[in-house]
């Protein structure tokens, strides 16, 4: 019973989401306030209603309901609850109901928080936002019905991968969901603007708490993916250039580059019509990476909603969705105004650079995900497009990005002086040469690439720190004064410092983990020991454990620097015999500067000794550490006031009232 | 979702047979070619695998391709020669830094061209914002409406700060 009402509520939220697309959009047309104001309920009503439908989904999976076909092809009566919980969305049409529920939020979310929007643009944003979950709904009900019966029931399920019921995976797809979901919303405001014909610095401001919502999401989402594949995949990869890894690394750069654009229209009214085009692009790499994934297009040894029906479906949606708005973009663009002026050195002309290094990026990636799909589909050769490509392409776009970002920061607006900014950086200067002699000395000049990386790490971080210390006037007025001053700035400001330093301490991470990495592969016997890195990995004893559903061979090293114990590690090696699989268990010991990662293989055929892999990953940690602190900061700055109110202000000058014609063009600085 | 498939993908191959990529009875005794292996292990694709180098691969094939690279390098070829003798063998699809020729010249010219038109337009911007110093500035013009609306929020907004 419950399925059913679940799905008649997915059939409602359809219905629903078709008079937020139309009634809104022609009240708006016709100034007609009763049939604009109808797109608030029917946002409430979709999503009570796809929440309704997830609900049942859900409950199908915890109380085992094998009559779902999805519940039995998916699920196990002996699986933890956790997983159960997770497994809702651990599949083709359950991760579809996920996105569906979190469009619906979004669109609640701007039905609740719009008040300080122009009526008109609101209803437009909504019925934007209803369009695409009718897409979506249609394309659930049409080829992914979670709720399909069977008959008779089996009398259990087929259970989830052992190896995927871990809690790392099942947290990540629904924070990457929030993200890439959350770029429809600027999507949804990008063609509300166009079809308005009208963008202004208010635009840009309503427009950036959701990208801030949205990137900060992806961010997250893709760095429990990372941190996933390093403890799961036993040899501490974290980043594999994989087609469906690049899938949301490009809606993530061109929202990073859409963040800072904004800031543009905002505060300056200019950049409009590239915004627009980059708020409309990123929706349509989010939409490209639902394709890619879905419809088996990437690889044919993908396990996942391989089905070409469910692929042309998507492709349509995606081609409808850019396509139309590419045509109103085309159309009503042209028309749009041109804004403030500045020089090209300056705040905006830092800005600007930031986004063509971004969006380059993004078309690097884009051209090195495609091309073999296209040259193949175009009958000639097949290629392949791995790492080596990439770090020779896109990695040289990231330097020039990661040496502006120091300085950007720094850079008045309209016109800087770029020595001045450069001239105050002296301290970052000076601590980055630091930094560098010191990689020099304790891991020599074998990588110029790694002491490049290192270098753009500690320029990052520590610009960041000089910046905010500018602003302070750190160690120039009394401590007093300075911490006043703290206080009184913006949270957007403390936002860009946060994340530009949580960008410096994750690229330490990545550059100390790729260049410096020691390994041991070797066999070794009780007893043994070997060393990495300067610590002495013993192994202590290897037995037979059974937990649970599993048998366990387990080693236990005890790792020693300098005679002292450090750490005891329990790498594992599994066997689930009910699904006939093994896996291995990496045991990690962090340091927070660096990891101990030891891997227990297969017993030798003389059944004396065991394969080992020992690593030492210096830095790595710090790739999670550093992408968390660049979450923190964008809901720093999410935390704005600026942002609970619709109108621009001067620039920066916090605590004071808003000047009431703010609207207008930036007064002179 | 998208990646934890791939992820699963992976995880299924390591699973078909459940050994660890490099093994130590493949290394070689001598450091600094056991070092090169290493290194060209990097740039060639398993080519049963999704995405993934023989060095991080545990399907037999990347084992049978790692063994045929320390072979060439004990016989004293260069990294070039044994990246070209093994390109010769598998065909352009076991190189992941694909080969620079005309078909592929999209893939490796690709972003430089698209980084020189975005340079140009940005430029082309950017004089523009410039140039037209002396030209007033058009903003969005407020309707009356719209101006009370965001003097009342305003004075919401100073409001809510007090209390």
């Amino acid at each position: 019973m419950i399925p059913e009402i679940g799905h008649y509520a997915l059939v409602l939220a359809l219905l629903l989401a078709i008079v937020q697309s139309v009634m809104p959009l022609v009240g708006a047309a016709r100034g007609n306030v009763a049939w604009m104001e109808v797109g608030r309920p029917a946002a409430y009503g979709q999503l009570l209603m796809v929440t309704v439908a997830f609900g049942a989904l859900m409950w199908a999976y915890i109380v085992s309901d094998f009559s779902v076909l999805n519940v039995a092809e998916n699920s196990h009566s002996l699986k933890p609850m956790l997983y159960k919980i997770s497994g809702t969305w651990g599949n083709h049409e359950g991760s579809l109901i996920l996105w569906v529920l979190m469009l619906a939020l979004f669109g609640a979310a701007v039905a609740w928080f719009g008040g300080n929007l122009p009526p008109t643009l609101k209803a437009r944003v909504l019925a934007v936002q209803g369009m695409i979950g009718v897409g979506f709904l249609l394309f659930t009900l049409g080829t992914s019905n979670p709720f399909i019966r069977l008959d008779p029931a089996p009398l259990d399920g087929q259970d989830l991968n052992p190896l995927l019921q871990d809690p790392g995976l099942a947290f990540h797809p629904p924070f990457l969901y929030l993200g890439y979901v959350g770029f429809s919303l600027t999507f949804s405001f990008a063609a509300a603007a166009l079809i308005e014909g009208r963008v202004d610095p208010a635009w840009g401001r309503w427009v950036r708490p959701w990208t801030l919502v949205a990137w900060a999401s992806l961010t997250l989402g893709i760095a429990l993916g990372s941190w996933w594949a390093y403890y799961e995949l036993g040899w501490g990869g974290w980043w594999f250039w994989d087609p469906v890894e690049n899938a949301s690394l490009m809606p993530w750069l061109a929202g990073t580059a859409l963040l800072h654009s904004a800031i543009v229209v905002e505060k300056r009214d200019a950049l409009k019509t590239w915004t627009i085009l980059l708020a409309i692009l990123t929706f349509a790499l989010s939409l490209m990476g639902t394709f890619l994934v879905r419809s088996g297009v990437l690889t044919s040894v993908h396990a996942f909603a391989v089905d070409p029906q469910r692929g042309i479906a998507i492709l349509f949606l995606l081609v409808l969705a850019t396509g139309g708005s590419l045509i109103l973009y085309a159309m009503r663009a042209p028309s749009l105004k041109t804004g403030g002026l500045f020089a090209p050195v300056s705040r905006e002309g830092a800005l600007v650079l930031n986004n063509l290094l971004l969006s380059t990026a993004t078309a690097t990636v884009l051209i090195g995900t495609l091309y073999p799909l296209v040259l193949d589909a175009m009958g000639g050769s097949k290629i392949s497009v791995g790492p080596p490509f990439f770090n020779a392409t896109f990695v040289p776009l990231m330097i020039p990005l990661v040496a502006a970002m120091a300085v950007g920061p720094l850079l008045a607006g309209k016109r800087a002086d770029l020595a001045g900014a450069l001239g105050r950086l002296w301290a970052a200067i000076a601590l980055t040469a630091v930094v560098v002699l010191w990689a020099l000395w304790a891991h020599g000049a074998d990588s110029v690439l790694a002491l490049v990386g290192i270098a753009m790490a500690a320029w990052a971080f520590f610009g960041a720190i000089v910046e905010m210390a500018e602003r302070i006037r750190l160690f120039r007025v009394p401590l007093a004064d300075s911490i006043a001053r703290a206080r009184g700035l913006p949270h957007g400001a403390w936002g860009t410092t946060i994340a530009h330093a949580g960008l410096g301490v994750a690229i330490a991470g990545m550059v100390g983990t790729s260049a410096w990495v020691s390994e041991d592969i070797r066999v070794m016997r009780v007893g043994d020991t070997a060393t990495v890195a300067g610590y002495e990995f013993r192994l202590d004893k290897v037995e037979e454990l059974r937990v649970d559903n599993y048998i366990t061979e387990q080693g236990t090293f005890t790792v020693l620097r300098d005679g002292a114990v450090i750490a005891t590690l329990y790498p594992e090696q599994r066997w689930y015999p009910v699904a006939r699989m093994e896996t291995t268990e990496a045991a990690i010991h962090t340091t927070f500067v660096s990891d101990l990662y030891a891997v227990l293989g297969d017993r030798t055929e003389d059944g004396t000794g065991h394969t080992v892999r020992l690593y030492h990953h210096p830095l790595v940690p710090w790739i999670w550490f550093g992408s968390v602190v660049m979450v923190i900061g964008g809901l720093v700055s999410l935390s704005d006031r600026r942002f609970r109110i619709g109108v621009p202000q001067g620039r920066g000058q916090s605590g004071k009232a808003p000047s009431a014609g703010g609207i207008a063009p930036q007064p002179a600085e | 979702m998208r990646r934890w498939h791939a992820l699963l993908t992976l995880v299924l191959l390591l699973l078909a047979s459940p050994t660890l990529a490099v093994m130590p009875d493949e290394k070689l005794a001598d450091p600094a070619l056991e070092a090169r292996a290493r290194e060209i292990s990097k740039e060639l694709r398993c080519l049963v695998c999704q995405n993934q180098s023989i060095d991080d691969s545990d399907a037999g094939l990347a084992r049978d391709l790692r063994v045929l690279v320390r072979e060439r390098l004990v016989a004293g070829d260069s990294n070039d020669q044994v990246l070209r003798f093994v390109h010769d063998r598998y065909g352009d699809f076991v190189l992941l830094r694909p080969p620079v020729r005309p078909e592929t010249w999209g893939l490796w010219f690709g972003p430089a061209v698209v980084l020189l038109i975005a340079g140009a337009g940005a430029a082309v911007y950017l004089r523009g914002r410039r140039k037209d110093a002396h030209a007033v500035a058009v903003s969005a013009d407020l309707t009356p409406e719209e101006e009370a609306r965001i003097a009342a929020l305003l004075a919401k907004e100073r409001g809510e700060k007090r209390s």
